[in-house]
C-alpha cells in the first residue's frame, strides 16, 4: 500500500529537495505567524500557497521532459503577449503598470517570464546545439533583451534584473564566449550612466538610499534602516520568537513578504542565520548535482538557470534586507508570503525534479 | 571556434558546461561569504549599535508630572491648591485648519471670543508645547459631546489635567502670586539653570510671588515611565516607572484671617500693609491693595482682561507692599531721633524753640513745620508726639547728610530687607556719593533739610518700613523677614523650619530706644498725632503717622485737600508696634491718597493688632466725620 503510493505519487520527487522545501515551508508558516502578528489566516493563506504550488510542482515533476520542450515556444510566446499587454492595457498599481486584468483573474506576466525565458532560450540553444554560432547567440540576447526592457518599464527594476540575470546564466551555461561576456560587462558598466538616466525617480532614489540610509531616515531609507536595526539588533542568538521588536511593534516595513528576512534575522539571530542559509546552500548543492548530471543540452542549461535564479533571488532579498543591495521588490523565495512567486519557484523545482527523475527513468 | 567543429565531442562539452558550473559556484560562494560578512558585521560587530536603535525606536520616556505643592497659612488654612479637570486642547501642528477646527469645535463645547483671544495669545507665547488649551474646566456633558465625535478631529485632544487654585482670589494675590503656562522665555530659563528635564512634562511654572519664589520646593521631581511603542507612537506597555516626588507644602507665616481684617480695614483706599512679628521676622500680614484674581493668569489670561488689569489707574498688578517706593514722611522721625541721640547730636533734655520754620544759616529760604506758628519748645519726646518738623530739620542739618545715611541704613534703609519673595524694591537713602554717582551733582546743604523729615530723595517701600520698626521694636535686632515658616516634605514628611538669622544687630543705648519708644506710646495717646486711633487701646499702642507728599508745595503756597484731585492727595503712613514694652507685631501702612496718616492708616493698624493681640473682630466703623488735629507736613 504504502510502496503503491511511493511508487505513484513519489517516483518522480526528489526526496533531498523535498525535505529542504519542506523545512523552508515549515520555516515560512512559523515566520509568518510573527510577521503577521499572529494572524492563523495568514498562516493558511501561505499552507494554501504552497498546497498548490506544490500540486503544479508534482504535474511539472511527473511531466516527461519533451513536453517541457515542446511547451518551450507558446509559452514564452504566450509571457510576450501578456507583457505586451501590460504595456498598453495594464492596471496601474502603486505607480506601476505591472498587472494585467484578464477578467476572471488579475496576472502579473513578468512573474511568467521568470520560467518562461531561460525555457525559451535553453530550447532554442537546444535546437542550434550541433551548429551553434555567433549569431545564435546574438539571438538568444535578443530573446532575453525584450522581455527585459517591457518589464523594466513597467517600472519593475527588481523582477527586471533577476529575468535579465536567468537569461544571461543561459547564455553563459551555453557556452558563451569570454571575450563577450567581459564585452557584455563593459558595455554594461559604460551604459551604466545612461541607464542611471532612464531610471525613474524613486528608482534612483533607492539605489542612493543604500549609499547613505540616514539621509532620509523616515523617508526613503526607512526601508533600509529599520531591516538593519532589525537584522543587527537580533545578536548572536536573537531576541526569541515572538519577541522580535522591530517587527511586532510595526517598525518593519513588508514584514510578511519581502522584509520577512529581517524578522527572522531579529528573532533568531546570526545562529538562526547560518541554519537558514545552510538549508539554502543544501537547496542549490542539490541543484547544482542536478544540474551537472543532466543528460542533455536542454536540461543542463534549464537545470543550471533554475539553480543559479534561485541563488540569485536568494541573495539579491537577503543583501537588500541587510543592506548591501538597494530595495527592491524581491521576496526571500520559498519563505516570503505570497502565491505567484512560490508557485514560479516550485516550478522551477518541479522541472529540476523532472530533469532528475526522467534522466535516472531513462538510464535504468 | 565551434562552428568549425564538424562533429562535437560530447566528453568535452560536458567538461566545458562543468567547468562553467564550477566558475559559477565559485563565484556563488563569494557572494555567500560576503553575505556572511555582512551578517557578522550586522549581528555581532555592530550588535549593541542596532540593539540601542531598535529600543530607541521602540522606548520613550514619558514625563509624570508631580503634584505641585500646596501653600497654607500659618494656622492650616489652604491658599493655593490643586483640583483635577479637563481642558480640551489642540494640537496645532497636526491640525490644518485652526479656525476652522475651532469653529467646529464651539459647536459641541461652550467656546467663547475670550477663549479663542486666550487661545492665540498662548500660540504665540509658547512654542515648547505641543497643545494648547482651548476651553479648560470642562463639563460633563461637554466631555461626553467631545468624546462622541473625537475622530471628527485629529489633534484635538481631551486631558485630565490638576489645575491651580487660588481660593482667597484677590486676598493672596500679591502674596501668592500665581503660577502659568511655561513660556519661550521660562523655558530659556529653565535650560539655562539646568533643570529643563524636571519640567518635560510640566505646563506651568510660578510666575511671581510665593509661587516664583519658591518655584523649586513646590514643583516637586518629575517621574517617568519607560513606555515601549509601536510604529505609529501607540503606547502598547509600561516597561518601567519612576513615580514622581510631589511638591513640598509651604505653612506660611501669614495668618489670613489677619489678612483680611488688614484688606478690609482698608475700605475703598489704595494701598499697601505689612506686619511682622518683630521677635523672629514673620510676616503676619503682607496686603498690597487692590490685587487681582490670580485664578486668571493659570491658563493664561485673554488680552482684554490683561489690558484692563495692566491699564488700570489703580495699576492692581503692582506689588505696593514690595515695589512700591514712597516718600517716608514724618514716619522716619523715630528712626531719626534715635541716629541723633546715637551720634550724640541730640540728647533728651535739648530742647528748641520752633517758631513755624527752619531757616539755614546765610539762606532766608524758610523750610516750614506743618503747624503755622510753630510749637513753641521742644524737645525730642514732644517732637515725636506732635510730629515737629523744625525739630528734625535741625538735628539734619546739624548730623550732616552721611551720618544721617549711615545711622538709618542700620535700619535697613536703602536696601532690600531679603524677603523670601522675587523683585523687592531696595527704596533710596540718599548721600554726598550717591547724588555724585546718581547725577553728577555736588550735596547742597538744602538738601540736607527735608530728608531729616522724610522728604527729598528719600524712598522707602512698605515692607522696608515695617522692617525698621521691627527692628527698632525688637531694640535693635532685626530678624529677614520671610513669608514661609517651614517647608514640609510630601514624601517623607520631614518639615523643615525656616529660621532666617538676624541680619540687623544695632544694639542702640537702652536709654534711648526708651525715650523713642514711650514718645511713640505717647502718640496714641490724648495729645498725640494718632490718638483717636490709640483711644480705649488695652495694651501700650507705640506708633508714629506720617505724610507723603504726590506733589510739591511752592513757597508761601498752602495745602488745601479738597482743592487737588484725589489721585494728586499725599499718602497717609501709619507706623506701629505693640504692645509697646513687650512687642509682639509691628507694622506699616501705607494708604494711598489718603491725605492724613492719623485719620486713615492710623486706624487700620489699630485694628490689625487688635486682632492679633485680643483676637477682637472689629465692627464696620464708618470712617470718622469729626475733624482731628491732624499733622500736614
Amino acid at each position: 500500500m504504502i510502496n503503491q503510493f511511493q511508487r505513484r505519487f513519489m517516483t518522480h520527487l526528489d526526496p533531498m529537495l523535498l525535505g529542504a522545501l519542506g523545512a523552508l515551508m515549515f520555516i515560512s508558516l512559523v515566520l509568518i505567524y510573527s510577521a503577521s502578528g499572529g494572524s492563523f489566516d495568514r498562516v493558511m493563506g501561505q499552507f494554501i500557497n504552497i498546497l498548490v504550488a506544490f500540486a503544479a510542482l508534482w504535474l511539472v515533476a511527473n511531466m516527461p521532459l519533451h513536453y517541457l520542450i515542446r511547451s518551450a515556444v507558446p509559452i514564452y510566446i504566450l509571457g510576450m503577449v501578456l507583457l505586451l499587454g501590460v504595456a498598453f492595457f495594464g492596471d496601474i498599481q502603486n505607480g506601476a503598470r505591472r498587472w494585467l486584468n484578464l477578467g476572471v483573474a488579475t496576472v502579473q506576466p513578468s512573474e511568467l517570464m521568470k520560467i518562461a525565458l531561460p525555457l525559451m532560450m535553453a530550447w532554442y540553444f537546444e535546437r542550434h546545439e550541433a551548429t551553434l554560432a555567433m549569431k545564435n547567440y546574438a539571438f538568444a540576447v535578443i530573446l532575453l533583451i525584450v522581455p527585459f526592457a517591457l518589464i523594466l518599464r513597467q517600472p519593475d527594476l527588481g523582477t527586471a534584473m533577476l529575468i535579465l540575470a536567468s537569461g544571461f546564466y543561459v547564455l553563459f551555461l551555453a557556452g558563451l564566449n569570454w571575450k563577450i561576456i567581459v564585452g557584455l560587462i563593459v558595455t554594461a558598466l559604460a551604459s551604466a550612466p545612461f541607464l542611471w538616466h532612464a531610471l525613474h525617480d524613486y528608482q534612483r532614489q533607492r539605489i542612493l538610499m543604500l549609499f547613505n540610509p540616514e539621509d532620509d531616515r523616515l523617508g526613503k531609507g526607512y526601508h533600509t534602516i529599520q531591516g538593519m536595526i532589525a537584522v543587527g539588533s537580533g545578536g548572536i542568538f536573537g531576541k526569541g520568537y515572538l519577541n522580535g521588536t522591530q517587527t511586532h511593534l510595526e517598525f518593519l516595513p513588508e514584514r510578511t513578504t519581502d522584509f520577512i528576512f529581517a524578522v527572522y534575522s531579529e528573532e533568531f539571530g546570526l545562529f538562526g542565520n547560518l541554519i537558514l542559509l545552510g538549508i539554502y546552500m543544501f537547496i542549490l548543492w542539490r541543484g547544482y548535482v542536478i544540474t551537472a548530471n543532466a543528460s542533455t543540452y536542454f536540461t543542463r542549461l534549464m537545470a543550471g538557470s533554475i539553480t543559479l535564479t534561485f541563488f540569485t533571488y536568494t541573495f539579491v532579498n537577503m543583501g537588500m534586507v541587510s543592506g548591501i543591495l538597494p530595495v527592491v521588490g524581491v521576496p526571500l523565495p520559498l519563505v516570503s508570503y505570497g502565491g505567484t512567486s512560490m508557485l514560479t519557484l516550485y516550478l522551477g523545482f518541479g522541472m529540476l525534479m523532472s530533469i532528475h527523475s526522467h534522466k535516472t527513468l531513462v538510464q535504468s | 571556434m565551434r562552428q568549425h567543429k564538424e562533429l562535437k565531442n560530447h566528453q568535452r562539452e560536458i567538461y566545458f558546461f562543468r567547468l562553467r558550473l564550477l566558475i559559477s559556484v565559485v563565484f556563488m560562494l563569494m557572494l555567500v561569504f560576503i553575505l556572511l560578512i555582512r551578517l557578522f558585521y550586522l549581528q555581532v560587530i555592530k550588535q549593541s549599535d542596532f540593539a540601542t536603535m531598535a529600543d530607541k525606536n521602540r522606548i520613550t520616556i514619558v514625563p509624570i508630572v508631580p503634584n505641585r505643592g500646596l501653600i497654607q497659612d500659618r494656622n492650616g488654612v489652604v491658599l493655593a491648591q490643586n483640583y483635577s479637570g479637563y481642558t480640551l486642547e489642540i494640537s496645532p501642528a497636526k491640525v490644518a485648519d485652526l479656525e476652522a477646527t475651532i469653529n467646529e469645535l464651539a459647536g459641541l463645547v461652550d467656546i467663547q471670543a475670550k477663549d479663542r483671544k486666550r487661545f492665540k495669545k498662548l500660540l504665540t507665547e509658547s512654542h515648547t508645547s505641543n497643545s494648547y488649551p482651548i476651553r479648560s474646566r470642562l463639563s460633563e456633558a461637554e466631555v461626553a459631546r467631545f468624546a462622541s465625535q473625537r475622530f471628527r478631529f485629529p489633534g484635538v485632544e481631551i486631558k485630565a489635567r490638576l489645575f491651580r487654585e487660588y481660593p482667597f482670589r484677590e486676598r493672596t494675590s500679591h502674596l501668592i502670586g500665581y503660577v502659568g503656562r511655561i513660556n519661550d522665555k521660562d523655558s530659556a530659563e529653565l535650560e539655562e539653570k539646568n533643570i529643563a528635564a524636571n519640567y518635560r512634562g510640566s505646563d506651568y511654572i510660578g510666575k511671581i510671588g510665593i509661587e516664583q519664589s519658591y518655584e523649586k520646593a513646590l514643583h516637586g521631581i518629575s517621574g517617568f515611565e519607560n513606555v515601549e511603542v509601536d510604529a505609529a507612537g501607540r503606547g502598547v506597555r509600561v516597561l518601567s516607572s519612576t513615580p514622581p516626588k510631589s511638591g513640598n507644602t509651604l505653612t506660611l507665616t501669614m495668618d489670613i484671617k489677619l489678612q483680611e481684617i488688614a484688606e478690609q480695614a482698608f475700605g475703598n483706599f489704595r494701598g499697601a500693609l505689612v506686619a511682622i512679628d518683630p521677635n523672629n521676622g514673620e510676616v503676619l500680614a503682607f496686603v498690597s491693595k487692590p490685587g487681582y484674581d490670580p485664578n486668571l493668569f493659570v491658563d493664561g489670561i485673554d488680552t482684554e482682561t490683561w489690558d484692563a488689569l495692566n491699564n488700570s489707574p489703580d495699576v492692581p498688578l503692582n506689588n505696593r507692599a514690595l515695589r512700591g517706593q514712597y516718600p517716608p514722611g514724618s514716619t522716619i522721625k523715630p528712626f531719626m531721633a534715635i541716629s541723633g541721640l546715637e551720634s550724640g547730636k541730640r540728647t533728651s533734655s535739648y530742647t528748641i524753640g520752633d517758631p513755624g520754620y527752619f531757616t539755614l544759616p546765610g539762606n532766608r529760604h524758610q523750610y516750614r513745620d506743618w503747624k503755622a506758628g510753630g510749637h513753641g519748645r521742644v524737645d525730642m519726646f514732644k517732637s515725636i508726639v506732635i510730629s515737629c518738623d523744625t525739630y528734625y530739620y535741625g538735628l539734619a542739618t546739624d548730623m550732616g547728610i552721611d551720618a544721617v545715611h549711615d545711622y538709618l541704613e542700620k535700619f535697613g534703609f536703602g536696601k532690600k530687607t531679603g524677603l523670601d519673595m522675587e523683585g523687592e524694591s531696595a527704596g533710596l537713602l540718599p548721600s554726598q556719593d550717591w547724588k555724585k554717582r546718581r547725577f553728577n551733582q555736588i550735596w547742597y546743604p538744602g538738601d540736607t533739610v527735608s530728608v531729616g523729615i522724610g522728604q527729598g530723595y528719600t524712598l522707602v517701600t512698605p515692607m522696608q518700613l515695617a522692617y525698621a520698626t521691627a527692628v527698632l521694636a525688637n531694640n535693635g535686632v532685626g530678624y529677614r523677614p520671610h513669608l514661609v515658616k517651614q517647608i514640609s516634605s510630601s514624601t517623607n514628611d520631614t518639615t523643615e523650619p525656616v529660621n532666617p538669622p538676624a541680619d540687623i544687630n544695632f544694639k542702640p543705648k537702652p536709654e534711648h530706644l526708651e525715650l523713642v519708644k514711650s514718645a511713640m506710646t505717647a502718640v496714641t495717646l490724648p495729645g498725640g498725632t494718632a490718638a483717636w486711633a490709640g483711644s480705649g487701646a488695652s495694651y501700650p499702642f507705640a506708633g508714629k503717622t506720617g505724610t507723603a507728599q504726590v506733589i510739591g508745595m511752592k513757597q508761601g503756597e498752602k495745602y488745601v485737600e479738597k482743592d487737588i484731585s484725589e489721585r494728586h492727595r499725599d499718602h497717609a503712613w501709619f507706623i506701629a508696634f505693640a504692645p509697646a514694652d513687650k512687642p509682639r507685631i509691628a507694622l506699616a501702612v501705607l494708604a494711598e491718597n489718603a491725605g492724613h496718616g492719623g485719620t486713615v492708616s492710623a486706624p487700620i493698624a489699630r485694628k490689625v493688632i487688635d486682632y492679633y493681640l485680643l483676637g477682637k473682630i472689629p465692627a464696620p466703623v464708618p470712617m470718622p466725620k469729626s475733624k482731628v488735629e491732624t499733622e500736614n507736613d
